[in-house]
């Protein structure tokens, strides 16, 4: 990131002053009305996609009109699915390989994240959806050389169909829940990456979500397939700038490692606060694999994101750390899941959260270990600090254990910071919000060393910046 | 130099202490002793400028400007330093963190956390060394998990590196053991030196073993009820509080 972009993005509240109001940007189809069966073709013709895939959308949208609304779902009164655009494609005709190709003002939001210091920087390939679809797309020439494929994901539907079958809606499935129907009848977007045998990408590759106006939904899904004994780091960033009422985010991300391979998936969620977010994520990981998921969440109206792993083959493990913060009235609604299915499986979760000015912040995991998974561990950690009176945190954490020989391990704290402590800083000549900042970044700090370090300096600032009334600490 | 003139304190409507008038030269260690719940702890923090500790009545003025009606940070970086009698842990922030923040506070340097110069680092680990911890504590999250004595220690430490004009110590020798006190006493002894004013609350005259008080102020009940020279501290540690009640 150059100093101005750095300095921008750090000096400011939240998306919204990066990025400001929404401005209108040029669309050549937007697909909108009451959800039908008309509607689901409509997007499968804009996308000119296979058979099979439109049978897929179909299926999907029967199971969203039969299936309930899940009863953990709170907070979404004000969701009008009628009033939302499911689609909405940016006037560009082919995802942009350079980035002057872009439509000035989808570039002015890109500069403002600093993305392309990034990906100079850091990244060995990147995506950048802007509304329904890819507006940028570039693979670093060592991707390709190694024989990675990294495309949109609708490119891959129609240059891999073999692939892309046997892998999607499989980690994640259709009737999963009413809100992963409604994304598998509508999705459009996301990334596909393929990561051949042995193949280790050692820079990560990024994908960006942005949404730029109200009333509209994004649906994209990722899949990511690690073939055995590779490597992939993946990381997503979402964001959106002010927008006048809220919009809709109902994003999925499937990830499948083969034996011995790793993937590590991180999300960076900063979405403005009138967003509202399900970003529904499960990975499965063969024997010897792993799968790490970490994810800070920033911003959103209200968030549900449930990291899950499926840990298949003997031997295999994975961790999930969450770290929510929920500011003002907001809430985050998170909760990592593991499943052991086979004999030595690992995992581990740590969640955090942060509650302050009314926000309020939910955990619900699972871990289950089945019957045959011969001594498979599970730890769980879940930390809650509350900042204020009116600020709330609730902790739901769910064992089902068939296998004798299984062991699961489970912590909670909930904290408040303490008058005692809040005084001795301030004796040491801190305000008092200089001394909460303090602590709540200590009471993260030790997961954040598990983030690229571009991020935990914007995650360090955004809680500093955020506990402080105007304009910065100091 | 810090003068406290006819202080009266209440906590939750109760008065705690009533008509204390001290005065701490520059370069002067005064003791403050009394027995459990005469008011010790209250005297500390109601300087210091802790919440719930009403000023009824009196002054608190430090080099003549009246700190009463203060923020405690604002006591605090005008040179006033409490060393808590049981600093509360803070989990996540290092020690080290914690001493870098206060330093950059007082010379307003704005990002708080960040290390400003090397000769911080440098003087926090001389720092430890001095006051008998390794040097590992400078990355130990702030007393937690510590020992009395280790509480007592990084305390010290904090009150040496932030130089402030008046250095207040509860108890400062609770916890240690006889070698830990006698370097304690040291470097009381040092601070009084470089001309800062110490007010040192205890219970027992241990610590005056290894340093001897320029003043004593005797609390009981509330309110000073004898005042002498370094004498008085042995006197009360061999007969005791109760020739003064």
């Amino acid at each position: 990131m150059t100093t101005n972009n750095a300095e921008e993005l750090l000096s400011a509240y939240s998306p919204e002053d990066v990025l400001g109001y929404a401005k209108p940007v040029k669309t050549s189809l937007i697909i909108k009305g009451k959800l039908s069966r008309g509607i689901v073709e409509e997007i499968s013709r804009a996308k000119k996609e296979p058979g099979w895939m439109l049978r897929l959308r179909l299926r999907a949208l029967e199971l969203f009109e039969k299936l309930p609304t899940p009863n953990w779902v709170i907070g979404l009164e004000e969701l009008d699915l009628e009033e939302l655009a499911y689609y909405v494609r940016p006037d560009v005709k082919e995802p942009a390989v350079t980035y002057e190709d872009l439509p000035p003002e989808i570039r002015d939001y890109y500069d403002k994240l600093g993305i392309p210091e990034m990906e100079a920087k850091l990244l060995s390939g990147i995506t950048f959806q802007f509304e329904s679809e890819t507006v940028y797309h570039k693979a670093k020439e060592t991707l390709e050389k190694k024989g990675v494929i990294m495309l949109p994901m609708e490119e891959a539907v129609i240059k891999y169909p073999d692939l892309v079958k046997q892998y999607f809606s499989k980690i994640y499935p259709i009737a999963d829940h009413k809100f992963a129907a409604l994304h598998y009848a509508l999705w459009s977007g996301g990334a596909f990456v393929y990561i051949p045998k042995g193949v280790k990408v050692t820079e990560p590759i990024e994908a960006f979500f942005l949404i730029g106006q109200s009333l509209e939904g994004q649906f994209e899904h990722s899949l990511i397939i690690a073939d055995e004994n590779s490597y992939l780091h993946f990381i997503e960033g979402c964001s959106a700038p002010m927008l006048k009422r809220y919009s809709f985010h109902d994003g999925a991300v499937e990830l499948y490692a083969h034996g011995g391979s790793a993937i590590k998936f991180t999300t960076i969620q900063n979405w403005s606060k009138n967003v509202v977010n399900f970003n529904n994520k499960r990975g499965i990981a063969e024997e010897n694999a792993r799968i790490d998921w970490i994810e800070g969440g920033l911003g959103s109206r209200i968030t549900y994101t449930y990291p899950s792993s499926i840990l298949k083959g003997a031997n295999s493990s994975s961790s999930s750390i969450v770290i929510q913060m929920s500011k003002g009235p907001y809430v985050k609604d998170s909760g990592s899941k593991m499943y052991h299915l086979a004999p030595n499986t690992r995992s581990k979760i740590i969640n955090k959260s942060i509650s302050v000015d009314g926000g309020v912040n939910i955990y619900r995991g699972l871990v289950k270990i089945n019957k045959g998974a011969v001594k498979a561990r599970s730890h769980v950690e879940c930390q809650s600090l509350i900042l204020d009176d009116h600020s709330y945190a609730y902790t739901y954490p769910h064992n089902q254990v068939e296998e004798p020989s299984a062991i699961i391990t489970h912590e909670a704290t909930t904290g408040r910071i303490g008058e005692e402590q809040l005084f001795y800083l301030r004796q040491r000549s801190l305000t008092e919000q200089e001394a909460t900042s303090l602590i709540a970044i200590g009471f993260i700090e030790d997961v954040m060393k598990d983030m690229p370090f571009e991020y935990v300096n914007i995650l360090r600032k955004v809680i500093e910046i955020e506990f402080s009334k105007v304009g910065g600490l100091g | 130099m810090l003068e406290i003139e006819n202080l009266a304190v209440e906590v939750e409507g109760k008065t705690i202490l009533e008509n204390i008038n001290l005065r701490v030269n520059k370069g002067e260690l005064h003791a403050i002793m009394g027995p459990n719940g005469s008011g010790k702890s209250t005297l500390a923090y109601a300087i210091a400028g802790k919440g719930g500790y009403v000023i009824r009545n009196g002054k608190i003025l430090l080099d003549g400007e009246d700190l009463t009606r203060l923020e405690p940070e604002e006591r605090a970086l005008k040179g006033i330093f409490l060393g808590f009698q049981e600093p509360p842990p803070l989990p996540g922030v290092k020690l080290s963190t914690l001493i870098v923040a206060a330093l950059n506070k007082r010379r307003g340097v704005k990002d708080l956390t960040k290390l400003s110069s090397m000769r911080d680092y440098k003087a926090i680990l001389e720092g430890l060394e001095k006051v008998g911890l390794s040097k590992s504590y400078a990355l130990r999250e702030a007393n937690v998990g510590f020992s009395g004595g280790e509480k007592k220690r990084a305390e010290i430490l904090q009150a040496m590196l932030l130089d402030p004009k008046i250095v207040i110590l509860d108890e400062p020798d609770s916890g240690l053991d006889v070698e830990g006190v006698a370097k304690i006493a040291e470097i009381i002894g040092e601070l009084r030196g470089e001309g800062k004013g110490l007010l040192v609350i205890t219970h027992y005259a241990r610590i005056f073993k290894h340093i001897k008080p320029d003043k004593v102020s005797i609390l009981v009940n509330g309110k000073i009820v004898a005042k002498g020279g370094g004498e008085l501290a042995y006197k009360v540690d061999d007969e005791g509080y109760k020739s003064f009640s």
